[in-house]
């Protein structure tokens, strides 16, 4: 059952407690950075072979300094701490049940002060731009009228929702959580892959990453000076206070799941937990005369705002989908009667899709009269003539992606597709041309990682978490996902990804 | 507090008790054996058999196992994952239950919880209890004592804490009176030897598994006979396992929740419970004998079943059923509008 943890065997005393670690043989003492290649990327830690970026130098100096054994045995303590917290996933190949962690690499991200603020200026801008957009969408479509976006690409994005035209949302923000796909190129620039302005997921493993590694390394934070990121739950309850329709007293603000049973329930716990605020289903609330209630063991108690982690498909049977079980009939019309606030709002999900995702840097200049700070990969849309003749004739340079999937599916990986994969996927853009854009490959940023038995460098990206309330914040860090395979650049945990704690420096 | 998470968190604590009265028994049972030489396989049986009987099980177990010997029970009341009231299949609902209120519960209780599943589920467990089962009863055993007192240092004594206790006390007393009913389906006099009608090894054997042994000898300074013995597991106000202990906990917590003063009732659930209470509190070991021990035990098995059905209608379903809506009071217009105009207003200041 535990064959998860890389490297070691873990066994269990019959008193239960979770104990001994066998470390396997033991090699020669060697430092662990030594023989590092950075190889032909921007790597996070070195500048160049043995030579290390300023920011990363005492952290690599007490990384190098450990032995093998001692920092293995850390590792291991950082993956108990995830096994004993229940933040696993099952695999179902037998009727046990064999639970399994979350890689995780102890290696953190470093992010140095200057670099940090300027994150924060292009995603502040980003998402300020963005919910002026979706303000405009649901309301004037002056955007439209202008011309700036052809107007069917708005009309025929899948997550555009047209009866919510007109609807007022509190403070006119939509998007209050935002998880945007940060990467970087060869030269380190680094650029927005995506936004993620639906539910974005991921936040409790940010913290626990920390925590984890707290545990483990519980000397290093001390002096490197390491920005805190425990904010970030009092931030996100502050921001729902904030939206609540109901003035004067404290607001009721629960978080809705789609259950036990989500992927993603670990987090819907520990955010209701670390907020104070009670985890609904859907069955927990009803909607009495547009007003949302939970039934609690002393009646009805009157709910303000609902923090959900259901997408727009699921919240309302009587709206949309009408098999959802996951929802609550009745919430549309709580919601449209103003009487109850959702985050984020319904219909964000026109701002994810990846067409949209093209005209980013215009809405940028459009309502703020401003130059994006932080670029966009290069996209070429597949509905524009020029832009369909070049993606054709290059398909084994480019990686497509469908307009509306995530979590790396729906993806053409040109480089290392075979030709069939290329043939089906030429198929399908001429079919449906709206529905895919395609960018270069972008040989993202490595940082070292510890792969059995030595330090190599992985490919990475970087999910930061910003917040829209009375005003916008953004945890000082985010989720770095590293790609653990050789040479992969699919950071998604479903195929094979993992994570490292991020740090960013306070100087 | 939500009644989904009230009822969760009701059932978790069920399932652990349930875990470790099943562990207290195995653990007994085997160390009778030991008290018996050179039993043969028919009158091992005998000593297996009334486990399986007083939980209500023997149905399953026939149709899962041909073969009844000590292996074969030990395994269907410890590992089968098809049995739903085997040690594993309890603790990995209790767990699951734990999951979906985690955040109800301190991180400590979690682990504590969390350390015993992934301790039972490993591939090792099943030998480990076969190899050797005292240490690993132990275990089980010690894992809910900490359970229990983690949750009792930190757990607020709020509506959560009384559901929990609900469950807790509502179990174990059920679960006494499984103990005590073994003595019913234990065999016959027939060869009128040790193994016959229950006799003082069954008996203290019972008491061990309720881990009253030291606590019955000194109200009865070590005369165990039937009497006594639902004396004390039935009558006594003291001893923490014994169903009229348990009882009045579980009409405490009740009251607790309904915020009413005890010997008043305002549901079924609390009825009930006062009934039941006042038969233990002004009845005798001698009411037992008189309708028979079993049918005695078996008519508060039921009743446990009524408390807990009852207590379901009033704080879990009824608000299903709500049909009165509650007028909203404090909205006259869309609260978005009000909003909106407090907010142009502090923008004009």
């Amino acid at each position: 059952m535990l064959r998860c943890l890389t490297g070691v065997g873990v066994v269990f005393q019959t008193d239960g407690k979770l104990a001994r670690l066998l470390l396997k043989e033991r090699k020669p003492r060697r430092r662990m950075f030594e023989g590092y290649d950075p190889g032909n990327f921007y790597d996070e830690m070195f500048a160049a072979p043995g030579v290390v970026r300023d920011h990363c130098r005492p952290l690599f100096e007490r990384f190098n300094n450990l032995s093998e054994s001692d920092f293995l045995s850390r590792k291991v303590t950082s993956e108990l701490y995830f096994l004993r917290q229940g933040i696993t996933f099952n695999v179902y190949h037998d009727n046990q049940g064999t639970e399994r962690i979350f890689p995780f690499d102890p290696v953190p991200r470093v992010i140095p002060a200057h670099e940090w603020e300027h994150l924060e200026a292009g995603l502040t801008q980003r998402l300020m731009a963005l919910n002026l957009f979706l303000h405009d969408i649901y309301h004037d479509q002056q955007i439209l009228r202008d011309g700036v976006i052809p107007r069917f690409y708005i009309e025929q994005a899948k997550h555009y929702r047209p009866e919510f035209r007109g609807v007022n949302v509190p403070g006119d923000i939509y998007i209050h959580i935002c998880g945007s796909d940060l990467v970087r190129g060869a030269d380190g620039t680094y650029y927005v892959l995506e936004d993620n302005g639906r539910c974005p997921s991921g936040a409790s493993y940010l913290l626990e990453n920390r925590n984890a590694l707290k545990r483990a390394f519980p000397g290093l934070f001390d002096s490197l000076g390491v920005r805190s990121v425990d904010s970030y739950p009092r931030d996100l309850r502050d921001m729902l206070h904030h939206i609540s329709p109901r003035r004067g007293d404290a607001p009721v603000c629960v978080l809705l799941t789609p259950g036990c049973y989500n992927s993603a329930y670990f987090e819907h716990c520990y955010l209701a937990r670390e907020m104070g605020i009670e985890i609904v289903e859907g069955r927990d609330l009803i909607v009495a005369d547009d007003v949302v209630y939970m039934r609690t063991t002393h009646g009805l108690v009157r709910v303000d705002v609902i923090y959900r982690r259901i997408d727009d498909d699921f919240l309302d049977p009587t709206v949309f989908r009408k098999d959802s079980v996951l929802g609550v009939p009745g919430l549309m019309s709580a919601y449209r009667a103003g009487n109850v606030a959702l985050a984020n709002a319904v219909g964000t999900g026109v701002a994810d899709d990846k067409v949209i995702y093209y005209f980013v840097p215009k809405i940028i200049e459009y309502y703020l009269g401003q130059q994006p700070i932080l670029p966009n990969v290069p996209t070429y849309l597949a509905s524009e003539e020029e832009d369909r003749k070049y993606i054709l004739d290059h398909l084994p340079e480019l990686v497509v992606k469908a307009a509306n999937e995530s979590g790396g599916y729906g993806m053409l990986m040109g480089p290392s597709a075979t030709k069939a994969e290329i043939a089906a996927f030429r198929e399908r853009i001429i079919a449906d041309p709206r529905n895919y854009i395609a960018q270069p490959v972008i040989s993202l940023s490595r940082c070292p990682t510890w792969c059995d038995g030595a330090m190599e460098g992985r490919h990475l990206d970087l999910r930061p978490y910003i917040i829209y309330g009375r005003d916008i914040k953004i945890i000082p860090g985010g989720l770095t996902r590293v790609a653990l395979t050789k040479g992969s650049l699919v950071v998604n945990s479903s195929q094979g990804g993992g994570s490292k704690d991020t740090w960013v420096l306070r100087h | 507090m939500l009644s989904r998470v009230a009822n969760t968190l009701y059932w978790m604590v069920r399932y652990v008790e349930r875990a470790d009265n099943l562990a207290r028994l195995i653990d007994v049972n085997q160390q009778l054996l030991l008290d018996f030489e050179s039993l043969d396989s028919e009158r091992l049986r005998a000593f297996w058999k009334p486990i399986i009987l007083s939980n209500g099980d023997e149905e399953l177990f026939n149709e899962l196992n041909e073969e009844a010997g000590s292996a074969e029970v030990i395994r269907f009341l410890t590992h089968d994952r098809r049995n739903p009231n085997s040690i594993v299949s309890c603790i990995v609902l209790a767990r699951e239950n734990a999951r979906t209120v985690r955040d109800q519960l301190s991180d400590e209780l979690w682990e504590e919880l969390n350390s015993l599943y992934l301790s039972l589920i490993s591939p090792d467990a099943q030998q480990q209890a076969e190899a050797d089962p005292g240490p690993f009863y132990a275990m089980i055993r010690r894992s809910v004592m900490s359970f229990h007192g983690i949750a009792a240092s930190t757990t607020s004594r709020n509506e959560a804490w009384d559901f929990m206790n609900l469950g807790r006390h509502l179990e174990r007393a059920d679960k006494t009176t499984r103990f005590l009913d073994i003595a019913n389906y234990l065999p016959g006099g027939e060869d009128g030897g040790e193994t016959g009608a229950p006799g003082v090894l069954h008996w203290s054997a019972i008491l061990r598994s309720c881990g009253a042994m030291g606590a019955f000898r000194s109200v009865f300074r070590g005369k165990i006979t039937p009497e006594n013995v639902v004396r004390f597991l039935v009558f006594s106000r003291e001893f923490p396992r014994s169903i009229r202990y348990c009882l009045d906990l579980v009409d405490e917590s009740l009251h607790r929740i309904s915020a009413t003063p005890r010997g008043t009732f305002s549901c079924e659930a609390e009825r009930e419970t006062g009934r039941v209470l006042a038969q233990l509190n002004f009845g005798s070991a001698g009411d037992a004998f008189d309708v028979g021990l079993h049918q005695f035990l078996d008519a508060l098995q039921e009743r446990f079943n009524t408390i807990g059905n009852e207590m379901f209608e009033t704080y879990v379903l009824m608000p299903e059923r709500v049909q009165s809506r509650p007028v909203s009071s404090f909205t006259p217009i869309s609260a978005a509008l009000a909003w909106h105009d407090e907010q142009q207003q502090q923008q004009q200041q």
